[in-house]
């Protein structure tokens, strides 16, 4: 069944290109959006048989298809999140429509590739795969400078992945039958110095893609040039799958060499925290400042993930999750307001409260759970994370709990520019309310409080992962 | 135990239930509807912790469990409550007095329209929800989600308002601090669970959870705790908030600063009195900081000309008396004068209310003056309520003060000089307030004189029986050497490790007392005597000016934190994101572009579709040089599968 999560979003890809009509081209997308989504449901409470195929017999990759917790998780995230984009961006008015909804359709078929490859080439192959139709989208249809910076964008992951393709030949090159399988790699003959490099070439794609700091300089750019709905694949799934890459390879191939690195870059993760963080607070422009408060958050899991503690990691593989609705219903709010006033600048807004205060409030809802309010769903993750930094390191754990004090300053901020105060002109000057995106952003706010209150369901999903990498 | 499960249920949802009642209906429900809902869901919660109350006087503490939050493999995380001693007592006040303000509220707040009315009450519930959260979890991380919800609750109340910059400011300016505060306390969780694996009271609070902390981390965990108490309870250096809240509608001071958010810092100390007995070290720091807060807030007090304002510091240093009764092991000292200063400060903050009501929103006392007449309940209700925080025995005030004042005597006599020059400044600036608001003449306009008139019954009821609490609550804590039993202190037995056991002489005890008792009625009648007749105008004095200005310790704070973070993050923004990190970046990519031009490789502007090209070349190539029949052979199977 797994080869499903990648055939009906190509089918559906290719089906659109040839469907002019706007609506029509909308009504399949939703449709196989909806599909997916219900075999993710599906998946998510049941075992699932591997997918193997033969593919490059002469390079010995196959076309392995796996599913454990970890991957599980990522594809309900993307799979929840695409019908969700399409909803609540439906309104907007995007030239060759059936291209766009061709192009995301594209990226989810990519996504699901890297979250179940269990073959290194393969999953280079949709690693890259993934990368494409996001290029085109910001290239073709995202703001004034998006020339430069979609190019920038580009040229830095594109470089991280030529790091990780020499990673992944070198390692293959140590394998006993030159395979590209999972488990040859992680039975890899390899020195220890060997690792180490090994190690190096892999992270630097991972780190690239998160992003940490100091690497990510591409994405707030990034996130503000594109247009929205790109935005929430590439903030809410996307950068999930450096988290996902390091869970997946890192961590399994190269656990001494993964060890020996916690220090410095749990330390860097730390500091990106506190300087995403400090920059969020002086941001007057609505998706850049939710792009730094991201790169806040990821910095977090992914400091956790490096602390090497159970709890740090089973804190991140359910942030994983969470971060993705979170993000996504910030952006889905962001989007509706710019659309609707035709400004990020927060300066100008104001007043959202009473204009439209179904928006105001769930604005405020995602908002707490941004600043990982308990009973919200990041509370738990993030709770745990914390803990396992603690446990690291008490004094690490401290200086990266001064984030949740700036995550609620430059939280509140945005609450209070958008949403409090007298209403501003272009606030005053938004029509009715977005009723689908409302409605997506009311289901998104169910999920943020049903596991933030009753969690488990997520622990129980992840616990096979948890327990093979804690074996590690 | 079936029977206190849905117990307990029932006290923690019915708030809750009017939270969603009136949050999600605001536009549907008629205003009585809502009025009625929202005080009804409350008083509802007040009974049936009545009932709770007293299955715990009969039958002993019981500990409800419903299921898990977190069950992993190291940790476990239930979502079990607590109905003990301790807990029970805080459900009444919570919920009794939460029930008087809520009825209150529906007249006070007539001036909404539907929607905000509803919306007011729908917050108004989510606090007493997260209150009782709070006090009813059986673990700290129970306790840390009520902990954090009444600071959104507060955050939400504060900014009731929200069209004013102004009110949204202190709302943000009340999150933010106790989030501070918060930080603190998450780490002494984290702490907990590192060394013990548990934070259920029931397992940490123990003889062997103690034996596995060394004292460092006793020193270490209850500062950190005491770091959160300073937050929410508004101890100095995190107590600017507080009087800023009362940007709020005046009943969400009254909720504030007497049923709910203030006392769980108290509450939480008093939790975990096993491990703050262990420390010295934490005990003096908090009984320092605690009659520091008691000194500091009453000199301003003392200066200040709003009503609210007057009260709200009076607040802070009251809560300062409390930890102070902490800091020297008087945990049911500090419980007893939560309770009794719910009642006063309640009273006095609707009472407060009554007069703004009256006065069509004027808060200056200045412009007050002869109200006694106007209003008749108010003004008697309100003077019960001075006389109780004053400490004029044998109003309630008098013996929950009088405890911590003979425990401080006898862990230090300086504790008690200081206490007894914050007793006689309490004294002084409460019947300053009363003076200028209800005796003299009037002073406001003659628009406001001719409409003067007393609150309708809703607001008159609840001053009506806080007054008789505030009067008789001391009740419940009179001691010994007056013939009582001290009901309280027999309560919290089973809670305080130590029992604060009275040593002193009963002739020091009574001279104790009278010494007290004295100083408060010479300041009191000082302050009679001087504002009958006058006014405080603008202070002149160097010190007047000091005081009336808050120590300038806002001015402080933002020129030495808030302004040099801002510049800071500035500093980060502009220059080493966009200069230094993002300046290498593109450096390397013009340099990198600038030698490529240079062999001519790239030769138009379109270098993106270039790379892109080259990237889709690479994959390609990949496929098609390996082997390019496997692909059809593949495309084959997958059709077949």
């Amino acid at each position: 069944m797994l080869i499903t999560f990648l055939l009906i979003p190509i089918l559906t890809a290719i089906v659109l290109l040839f469907i002019k009509k706007d609506t029509l081209a909308f009504q399949t997308a939703i449709a196989a959006s909806l599909a997916t989504l219900a075999l993710a449901v599906f998946a998510s409470f049941n075992k699932v048989e591997t997918f193997d195929m033969s593919w490059l017999p002469n390079l010995n990759s196959r076309f392995t298809l796996q599913a454990d917790g970890l991957a599980k998780i990522l594809i309900l995230l993307s799979s929840i999140s695409l019908p969700a984009i399409l909803m609540a961006s439906n309104k907007n008015e995007y030239k060759q429509k059936n291209i766009f909804l061709s192009l995301l359709l594209f990226t989810q078929a990519g996504l699901m590739g890297v979250f179940l490859a269990g073959d290194a080439l393969l999953f280079y192959f949709f690693w890259e795969l993934a990368l494409i139709p996001v290029y085109f989208l910001c290239s073709i249809w995202g703001g004034e400078k998006r020339i430069a910076i979609t190019f920038k964008f580009f040229i830095y992951t594109f470089l991280g992945s030529l790091f990780m393709l020499i990673g992944i030949l070198f390692v293959n090159a140590h394998t006993v039958e030159h395979s590209f399988s999972i488990q040859a790699f992680i039975q890899a003959n390899l020195t220890d110095g060997q690792k180490i490099t090994a190690f190096a070439l892999f992270f630097v794609a991972f780190a690239i893609k998160m992003p940490i700091f100091p690497l990510h300089t591409w994405q707030p750019d990034t996130y503000e040039q594109s247009p929205t709905p790109v935005t929430m694949v590439m903030s809410a799934v996307m950068v999930k799958m450096g988290l996902y890459g390091i869970l997946r390879w890192l961590l399994p191939l190269f656990p001494v060499a993964f060890a020996a690195h916690t220090n410095v870059v749990v330390f860097l993760s730390v500091v990106g925290i506190l300087y995403a963080s400090f920059i969020a607070i002086r941001q007057d422009d609505i998706k850049r400042l939710i792009a730094y408060s991201s790169i806040a958050h990821i910095g977090l899991m992914n400091a956790a993930i490096f602390s090497g503690t159970g709890i740090a990691i089973q804190g991140a593989l359910i942030q994983l999750f969470s971060h993705g609705i979170n993000v996504l219903g910030l952006w889905i709010i962001a989007d509706i307001v710019e659309q609707q006033t035709g400004t990020r600048s927060m300066q100008q807004m104001g007043g959202l409260a009473k204009k439209q205060p179904t928006l105001a409030i769930l604005l405020v809802g995602f908002a707490l759970a941004n600043i990982a309010m308990p009973l919200t769903n990041a509370f738990v993750g993030e709770f745990l994370m914390f803990n396992g930094l603690f446990i690291l390191n008490p004094w690490i754990a401290g200086f990266a709990g001064i984030s949740i004090v700036l995550a609620a300053i430059y939280t509140l901020n945005m609450v209070q520019k958008v949403a409090y105060g007298e209403i501003s002109e272009k606030i005053n000057a938004m029509p009715a309310p977005n009723k689908a995106a409302q409605l997506v952003l009311i289901i998104l706010l169910i999920i943020v409080f049903v596991t933030g209150v009753y969690p488990q369901p997520l622990f129980t999903l992840t616990a096979d992962t948890l327990q093979q990498l804690i074996a590690k | 135990m079936a029977f206190m499960k849905i117990l307990v249920a029932f006290i923690l949802l019915w708030p809750f239930v009017g939270f969603l009642f009136n949050g999600l209906g605001r536009n549907y429900w008629s205003k009585k509807i809502i009025a009625y809902k929202a005080t009804g869901y409350i008083v509802a919660s007040f009974i049936a912790s009545v009932i709770a109350f007293l299955h715990v006087q009969t039958y002993g503490a019981v500990t409800v469990h419903y299921f898990d939050f977190i069950h992993t493999a190291s940790l476990t995380i239930p979502f079990d409550f607590k109905v003990d001693a301790l807990s029970s007592l805080f459900l009444l006040v919570i919920t009794g007095v939460g029930s008087l303000i809520h009825l209150y509220s529906t007249a006070y707040m007539q001036e909404e329209s539907a929607p905000h009315y509803a919306r007011y009450f729908a917050y108004l519930n989510l606090f007493i929800f997260s209150m009782l959260l709070l006090v009813l979890g059986d673990n700290y991380i129970i306790m840390f989600m009520g902990w954090e919800g009444v600071g959104l609750c507060s955050y939400l109340l504060i900014g009731y308002w929200f069209s004013n910059g102004n009110y949204n400011y202190a709302a943000k300016k009340a999150f933010i601090m106790n989030r501070i505060g918060d930080l603190g306390f998450l780490l002494a969780i984290f702490w907990l669970i590192a060394k013990l694996g548990t934070v259920s009271y029931s397992e940490v609070l123990t003889a062997e959870s103690l034996a596995k902390l060394s004292s460092a981390d006793i020193t270490g965990i209850t500062l950190l705790l005491f770091v959160g108490a300073m937050g929410k309870s508004a101890q100095i250096p995190l107590f600017t908030w507080l009087p800023d809240a009362m940007a709020g509608p005046t009943p969400v001071s009254a909720l504030i600063h007497a049923a709910t958010m203030v006392t769980a810092g108290i509450y939480m100390i008093t939790r975990s009195n096993i491990l703050f007995s262990h420390s010295e070290t934490t005990q003096n720091i908090v009984a320092i900081i605690g009659i520091s807060t008691a000194l500091l807030a009453a000199t301003i007090a003392i200066k200040q000309n709003d009503i609210k304002k007057v009260l709200a510091y009076s607040t802070v240093s009251q809560l300062g008396y409390m930890f102070l009764g902490l800091g020297v092991g008087a945990y049911s000292g500090a419980v007893f004068h939560v309770i009794t200063h719910a009642f006063f400060k309640a009273l006095l903050f609707l009472g407060a209310g009554s007069v703004i009501h009256a006065m069509h929103h004027e808060q200056d006392i200045r412009k007050m003056g002869g109200l006694k007449s106007k209003l008749p309940i108010t003004h008697i209700t309100f003077l019960i309520g001075c006389i109780a925080i004053a400490g004029v025995p044998p109003f309630s005030g008098f013996f929950s003060k009088d405890e911590i004042l003979a425990a401080a005597f006898e862990k230090n006599k300086i504790y008690w000089v200081l206490g007894l020059v914050g007793a006689a400044m309490t004294a002084f600036y409460m019947f300053r307030l009363y003076t200028t608001t209800f005796l003299g003449k009037f002073r406001g306009s003659h628009e406001q004189e001719a409409h003067l008139h007393e609150s309708p019954l809703a607001m008159t009821l609840p001053l009506i029986v806080l007054a008789i609490l505030s009067a008789v609550g001391g009740a419940i804590g009179i001691p010994e050497i007056m013939g009582g039993h001290h009901w309280l202190t027999g309560q919290l037995s089973t809670i305080v490790s130590t029992p604060h056991e009275a040593s002193l002489s009963v002739s020091t005890e009574w001279i104790l007392m009278s010494v007290s008792v004295a100083i408060a009625a010479i300041a009191l009648i000082i302050a009679l005597l001087k504002y009958t007749k006058q006014t405080d105008e603008e202070p002149s004095s160097a010190i007047g000016k000091f005081f009336y200005h808050k120590w300038y310790i806002d001015e402080f704070y933002q020129k030495t934190i808030i302004e040099p973070l801002n510049e800071f993050a500035l500093f980060l923004k502009e220059f080493i994101e966009k200069k230094v990190i993002d300046g290498a970046v593109n450096g390397t990519g013009k340099l990198v572009q600038f030698s490529a031009r240079k062999v001519r490789l790239i030769q138009n502007g379109q270098a993106g579709y270039y790379i892109l090209f080259m990237v889709l070349g690479i994959i390609t190539l990949f496929l098609i040089w390996f082997n390019d029949i496997n692909i059809l052979r593949f495309i084959h199977t997958l059709t077949q599968s």
